[in-house]
């Protein structure tokens, strides 16, 4: 900034304002501003690409990266009547269920209606037990209004909820309500619980271990943060399980440079859909106990598991199971979201995290970070409410709500199925189990010349081939590339969410573009 | 010494500190850091001492395993966070209401939280309107409802058919859903008269703070003298400070001249300016019109003054300008900065980078739940605006439903739809209200000694200069705490309202004051004051008197 000019203009009165602008000549000065008469070059721009936050500038987002933003384009071009060999955009490229067309379960939006309009409790179209829960959360927030700030940490009863059904689900072991805190999303979530554990400078910097491939939101967090990132490889031979030598190589590998602190799993996988053991948890749990990580477990997709002989194991259940050595100490923060599973409700932004063994001082400094942003929304609180507090038995709401919960649940079963298949009688793809979550992440052979043309255009040949592909057949998805993996792999990331009519079509195109692309450049 | 251990035996004290011992402790060794040169020494001693306790611990132990994230390996930049609106007088506030809540006494059955500006939690009730087509958006099938008007449904219809399959529940655009940042452009240019306002230019956001927030984190970078440095008026509203603190940047105090009506002097501001450039790079400048904590609307005059400051200053201009509907004295009046701005010629409009905030949390509709607010960029580089909506893009988008109520607000009922009438009368109620608060408070604390009110020209708070006796601020001192502190604390405990000190939001050394909010009912504010006042007399006889 030092080049800019300062210039002097009496503020008192717009007519020298104006006056000013046509003649280009000094005015009075004002009291300590000093005159320079020159030339007046342009002011300069006080925010530019150069002077910005450089920790900004180095994160990446695929998922909404210059792909999507080709396909919006697309999507305009298609609209005002450009001519296109399809017809629409298939956005494939996000876990956004209700824009694939995926109906809301509708018990939970009728709680939510009723929080936001009571009136309607007045309404006999409505449940009882809609009309239950939308009183208890009410009584719970300020005022008796949704639009009341909660507490920085989420609605009282919202939390105590969110324990019961952990300990629900973990068989028992016992969940405090004080350990809990709403978030807006999961991601604001890890992107807070990272932001605690990022310390230090140089060799002493904070390192955070990610899977590969990853979900990008760890990498850009990092990035933002200045934090290192340090990967471990998942084994795609083996349907991409986590292997503990792998980590073990890994954490060796980065202490030469950083001290690393943390280890992120996710589980249910995105991109990778593999769903971890009981076993393997076991040993990442054990790892990080003899390691001194702080474990981060993301676990949105926890009722999102599909193939016969997985099972959802929560990483703090396995710790408990693991007995007071490990439960009493491994520190462990667990999220989950409104976003995913049968509800996909990503809209509301709702989640929460579980934080175990934290430092109680720690925790203060946890609450009065979040108390910054006052509050995560309170609709996407409710809404987390009804998803740890789901119509039971006896209830009028039971049968509509299990019925629709099914549907979606067992269509999803049927679609990674199926996306699974479609994709392996595609020479040139292969495609591992989608175990659970809701993408597939095939990896696809590329040809050496399409390699060497991505190259030559400075693109990511993965990037290449999923740009041709938007172009030609409007799928939009995301490039491996986007997420990491094993230099000379190439992958795309697809959601199975389109329904299974969509879905078809859309691996047919595939189908046919792959084939198509891998004759056009061999 | 006599008074020292009585006041420490006294369960407010005490409780404070040890109920909350974490949060306390560090906020307060915050405050005292900046206050108290020697004291930093004392408390990095103690830190230090710990360590080392817990160090030969751990060697006793072989097999101990530290934790892997404690105060000492905590971010550091966390640690320096403050954020007095939701600090420890306000834990100790939830701790006495559950106290009561369990059956135990104090002399008083409720504890009044005018702490923060929320207005449902002080009873006003949403804009009917409002709610109804955020209702519509959540659950559609109530478009079949004879009980909802037309026009919220057109409405929602509108806002439901810009999201995914027709979803409140699907992702928005990062930036935001289309046609909602289409009429907050619309929205803009109306209210600006005629101004042009571009919808690229519009970002829904989580709450003004979330907006805030993302601007400042572009602007923090460089290393010593040249980090940025970000001016912010004091007194502030601690988001700036907070975040300013998270990342680390350079706070840069410019004080509003409380004998003035808390108006901002240009002088002052250069004052400031010329006194950080030796330490650090002022790049940005935050204003907050109408002001909080302090109320005060800043005259057309003013803004100008500020835009040709920062104009050849070359600082980026954050207004702040979530109040922007909460005007309550007669000769005061809103003037957006884009629009002076504009008014000002090409040579300032199209160069000064302007970012404005705005929020579904105040106003007339007190949304604060649903977390909606936008901001509008003016001049900023695309390359760094491309920056922007990537950064934004990891969080995915603001709350749909938080979108949906700043649409409403953006684009209300106009007077040949059927519901203006309600509407109308709502807002005007919510409104009117407020401007009798205003006064009521203002003449109530200025009658009391020793307690001096600025009027409030618009917002949502009062914030009373406040005169502590001597002997208070050394009774203060002595238990590490700031003067308005104590003074809030007694208050907490003795009537069970909730203010803010002063000193969370920073004044001038020596003086005291507490921000409070004119939210609550006319009724329950009469109430209130007339506590504040009993309670101030009594606090100002217990410590000038004799022992």
């Amino acid at each position: 900034m030092s080049q800019h000019t300062k210039r002097s203009v009496c503020a008192r009165n717009r007519t020298v304002f104006l006056s000013f602008f046509t003649s280009n000549t000094p005015l009075c000065p004002t009291a300590s501003s000093t005159r320079t008469a020159s030339a007046l070059p342009l002011r300069g721009k006080v925010l530019t690409v150069d002077t910005m936050n450089a920790n900004v500038k180095k994160v990446d987002y695929a998922v909404r990266g210059p792909i999507v933003q080709r396909a919006v384009q697309i999507e305009k071009e298609l609209k005002e009547g450009v001519k296109k060999p399809f017809e629409e955009v298939i956005k494939a490229n996000i876990g956004d269920a209700h824009a694939m067309g995926q109906r809301p379960i509708t018990f939970f939006r009728q709680v939510i209606a009723l929080c936001t309009y009571p009136q309607l409790l007045d309404d006999n179209k409505f449940p009882e037990d809609a009309k239950n829960r939308a009183r208890r959360i009410l009584q719970s927030c300020g005022g008796n209004s949704i639009g009341a700030y909660t507490t920085s940490q989420g609605i009282d009863c919202v939390r105590h909820d969110v324990a019961s059904y952990i300990q629900r689900r973990d068989g028992g072991i016992p969940s405090d309500p004080d350990n809990i805190y709403l978030t807006t999303g999961a991601s604001d979530g890890i992107v807070t619980i990272l932001k605690l554990l990022t310390a230090g400078e140089g060799r002493t910097r904070t390192g955070v271990m990610i899977s590969i491939p990853q979900y990008p939101l760890y990498s850009a967090s990092i990035a933002e943060l200045g934090a290192v990132q340090i990967n471990y490889y998942l084994n795609e031979e083996k349907c991409w399980s986590l292997d503990i030598s792998e980590l073990q190589r890994s954490l060796h590998a980065a202490r030469e440079h950083c001290n690393p602190r943390v280890l992120c799993i996710i589980n249910p996988g995105n991109p990778t859909g593999q769903v971890q053991s009981r076993q393997c948890i076991e040993d990442v749990i054990r790892f990080a106990a003899k390691e001194n990580l702080f474990l981060m477990a993301d676990e949105v997709y926890q009722d999102n598991v599909y193939a016969e002989g997985c099972e959802f194991h929560s990483f703090k259940k396995v710790l408990f199971e693991m007995g007071p050595e490990y439960s009493s100490k491994v520190e462990l923060a667990s999220f989950h979201s409104t976003s995913k599973c049968y509800m996909g409700e990503c809209g509301f932004r709702g989640g929460y995290m579980e934080v175990i063994n934290m430092d109680p001082e720690v925790k203060a400094q946890l609450t009065k970070l979040v108390s910054v942003r006052l509050c995560p929304p309170a609709p996407g609180q409710a809404l987390m409410d009804l998803v740890v507090n789901s119509p039971q038995p006896g209830e009028p709401s039971y049968q509509t709500f299990m019925k629709e919960r099914t549907a979606v649940l067992s269509a999803l079963a049927e679609k990674a199925k199926l996306t699974e298949e479609i994709l392996n009688t595609v020479p040139g793809i292969s495609c591992n189990p989608v175990q659970g979550a809701m993408y597939s992440f095939p990896r696809i052979t590329l040809p050496e010349r399409a390699i060497n043309e991505a190259k030559a255009k400075g693109q990511a040949p993965d990037m290449f081939y999923c740009m041709k592909l938007l172009e030609e057949s409007g799928i939009c998805l995301v490039p491996g590339s986007g997420f990491g993996q094993r230099e000379g792999t190439y992958h795309f990331r697809m959601t199975i969410l389109p329904p299974t009519d969509k879905l078809k079509i859309m691996l047919n195109k595939l189908k046919e573009f792959h084939q198509k692309f891998t004759q056009q450049y061999s | 010494m006599y008074r020292l251990q009585s006041l420490a035996a006294r369960s407010l004290i005490a409780g404070a500190l040890d109920h909350c011992t974490p949060l306390t402790l560090t906020s307060l060794t915050g405050v005292r850091h900046k206050s108290q040169g020697p004291s930093v020494e004392k408390c990095g001693q103690m830190r230090f001492l710990t360590a080392e306790a817990k160090a030969s611990a751990g060697r006793l132990d072989g097999k101990m395993r530290e934790k892997t994230l404690t105060m000492d390996t905590l971010n550091p930049q966390v640690k320096a966070v403050e954020y007095a609106v939701r600090g420890p007088i306000v834990l100790k506030a939830g701790e006495i209401e559950r106290y009561l809540e369990e059956g135990g006494t104090k002399p008083f059955s409720e504890v009044i939280k005018a702490n923060i500006g929320d207005a449902h939690a002080m009873g006003q009730q949403p804009i009917t309107f409002l709610r109804q087509v955020v209702a519509l958006c959540t659950f559609p099938e109530l478009m079949d409802s004879p009980s909802f008007p037309e026009d919220a449904k057109w409405r929602a219809r509108r806002i439901l058919q810009g999201c995914g399959g027709h979803s409140l529940g699907s992702y928005s655009a990062s930036p935001g859903v289309e046609c909602i940042r289409k009429d907050i452009a619309a929205y803009i240019e109306q209210r600006d008269e005629g101004v042009p306002s571009d919808w690229e230019n519009i970002y829904l956001t989580t709450g003004a703070s979330d907006g805030i927030m993302t601007i400042l984190r572009l602007l923090v970078s460089g290393k010593d003298s040249s980090r940025t440095g970000v001016m912010i008026p004091i007194p502030q509203y601690p988001l700036y400070s907070a975040a300013i603190s998270e990342m680390d940047a350079v706070q840069v105090n410019y004080y509003l001249d409380e004998d003035n009506c808390w108006a901002l002097d240009i002088n002052e501001l250069h004052r400031a300016y010329q006194a950080a450039k030796q330490h650090c790079q002022p790049r940005v400048i935050c204003i907050i019109n109408p002001g909080n904590p302090t109320g005060q609307v800043q005259s057309k005059k003013c803004i100008e003054e500020v835009l040709h400051f920062a104009y050849e200053e070359n600082l980026f201009v954050m207004s702040d300008e979530v109040y922007q509907d909460n005007v309550y004295a007669p000769d005061c009046q809103f003037h957006s900065f884009k629009k002076v701005l504009y008014e000002m010629g090409p040579e300032y409009f199209s160069s000064v980078e302007l970012v404005s905030f705005h929020s579904t949390s105040k106003g007339y509709t007190g949304e604060c739940g649903f977390r909606g607010g936008y901001m509008e960029v003016i001049n900023m580089d695309p390359e760094v605006k491309a920056q922007l909506v990537k950064l934004l893009s990891v969080r995915l988008c603001p709350p749909l439903a938080g979108q949906a109520a700043m649409d409403v607000i953006v684009n209300p009922p106009q007077p040949e739809e059927h519901t203006f009438k309600q509407f109308h009368q709502e807002k005007s109620s919510v409104l009117g209200a407020l401007a009798e608060k205003a006064k009521l408070t203002e003449q109530i604390l200025n009658a009391v000694p020793g307690i001096k009110c600025n009027p409030v020209q618009g917002a949502m708070y009062a914030f009373p200069r406040i005169f502590i006796p001597p002997k208070a601020v050394e009774e203060a001192k002595a238990l590490g705490m700031q003067p308005d502190m104590l003074y809030c604390l007694r208050l907490l405990e003795e009537t069970g309202i909730c203010v803010v000190p002063g000193s969370g939001f920073g004044q001038k050394d020596r003086t005291y004051h507490f921000r409070m909010t004119i939210l609550p009912s006319i009724e329950k504010l009469n109430v209130l004051l007339g506590k504040v006042r009993d309670f101030h007399i009594s606090f100002l006889k217990e410590y000038s008197g004799l022992e």
